[in-house]
């Protein structure tokens, strides 16, 4: 935790407001501490994880889910609706032929959902102006190289719409469960910044 | 007339910079901002296509000065304020 000026400022004035709504009765004492609670306790790439090894063991459900994702994800135990507002999800698969990378060019949405609180670089000016433009540039500063005739697909996410990549299942894994499959993926990897 | 969120294909942004280990909060307040506007969304104070509309309308260099949950604090401020929640006074810094 930052201990600066101009940090401790901000700290000592965000206090100070959540103080007088509740002080007012706006929001419910002691709420804002359940919400970081519930959220820090919430989504995490796991969640994502989890998709991903159902799709690569079961091909009825990777069906379901690049149908439609929302409609598939209750049978892992997972929605899109503990948010704010539901919102859609549409799930798109990396092949030998396409790889598929997600961004918000205009904020920060992100299936947090399934993957858990966003990392700065994904709400990084750097990221959202330059993924659309230089796809292969910048997946290259993540380390990931795509050969030249893979085609990339960005996925802009909105308010309403948000995406989660479905990775290419690693060569030599035939034997492993669905459990050590989930531990295989990462979360750039749901993010689609890099492979398997 | 795009906004200065709005950054989809503009050059002249550096590489991309990743934090190891990177938390979910760089600082305590971070999170209070975070829920603080799950709260207020939720009780009707505002709806998210107005908190979002709050932030785009910064100042455009503020904006870019502003870190991400500045950024929010910012956005909730502004609102409380139009909303007649609290007056400017009581949510100045």
């Amino acid at each position: 935790m930052s201990s600066d000026h101009g940090s401790s400022a901000i700290s000592e004035r965000v206090r100070r407001v959540e103080a007088l709504l509740e002080q007012r009765g706006v929001i419910a004492a002691g709420e804002v501490d359940r919400r970081i609670e519930e959220f820090l306790a919430g989504g995490s790439p796991a969640n994502g994880a989890r998709i991903v090894a159902r799709a690569w063991v079961d091909d009825g459900f990777r069906d379901r889910l690049l149908a439609d994702a929302n409609a598939a994800l209750p049978e892992v135990g997972l929605s899109m609706a503990g948010g704010i507002q539901e919102q859609r999800l549409k799930v798109v698969a990396n092949s030998a032929t396409e790889h598929h990378v997600l961004v918000c060019t205009l904020c920060s949405c992100y299936p947090i959902a399934l993957l858990g609180p966003s990392p700065s670089w994904y709400k990084s000016e750097a990221y959202r102006s330059r993924v659309v433009r230089d796809p292969r540039g910048v997946l290259a500063e993540f380390g990931t190289t795509l050969p030249d005739d893979v085609r990339i697909s960005v996925w802009d996410a909105s308010a309403e719409s948000r995406y989660m990549v479905l990775p290419v299942r690693p060569a030599g894994t035939g034997s492993l469960s669905e459990t050590e499959l989930a531990a295989l993926v990462t979360r750039n990897g749901l993010i689609g910044t890099a492979l398997l | 007339m795009s906004r200065i969120n709005d950054v989809g294909g503009v050059v002249g942004f550096p590489a991309v910079v990743q934090e190891p280990d990177e938390p979910p909060f760089h600082a305590d307040w971070e999170a209070h901002v975070f829920a603080l506007n799950g709260a207020l969304i939720k009780a009707g104070v505002y709806n998210l296509d107005e908190f979002r509309d709050a932030q785009e309308r910064m100042d455009p260099q503020a904006h870019l000065a502003a870190s991400y949950y500045e950024r929010w604090f910012t956005a909730i401020t502004t609102l409380l304020a139009e909303k007649g929640v609290a007056t400017p006074a009581e949510l100045g810094g």
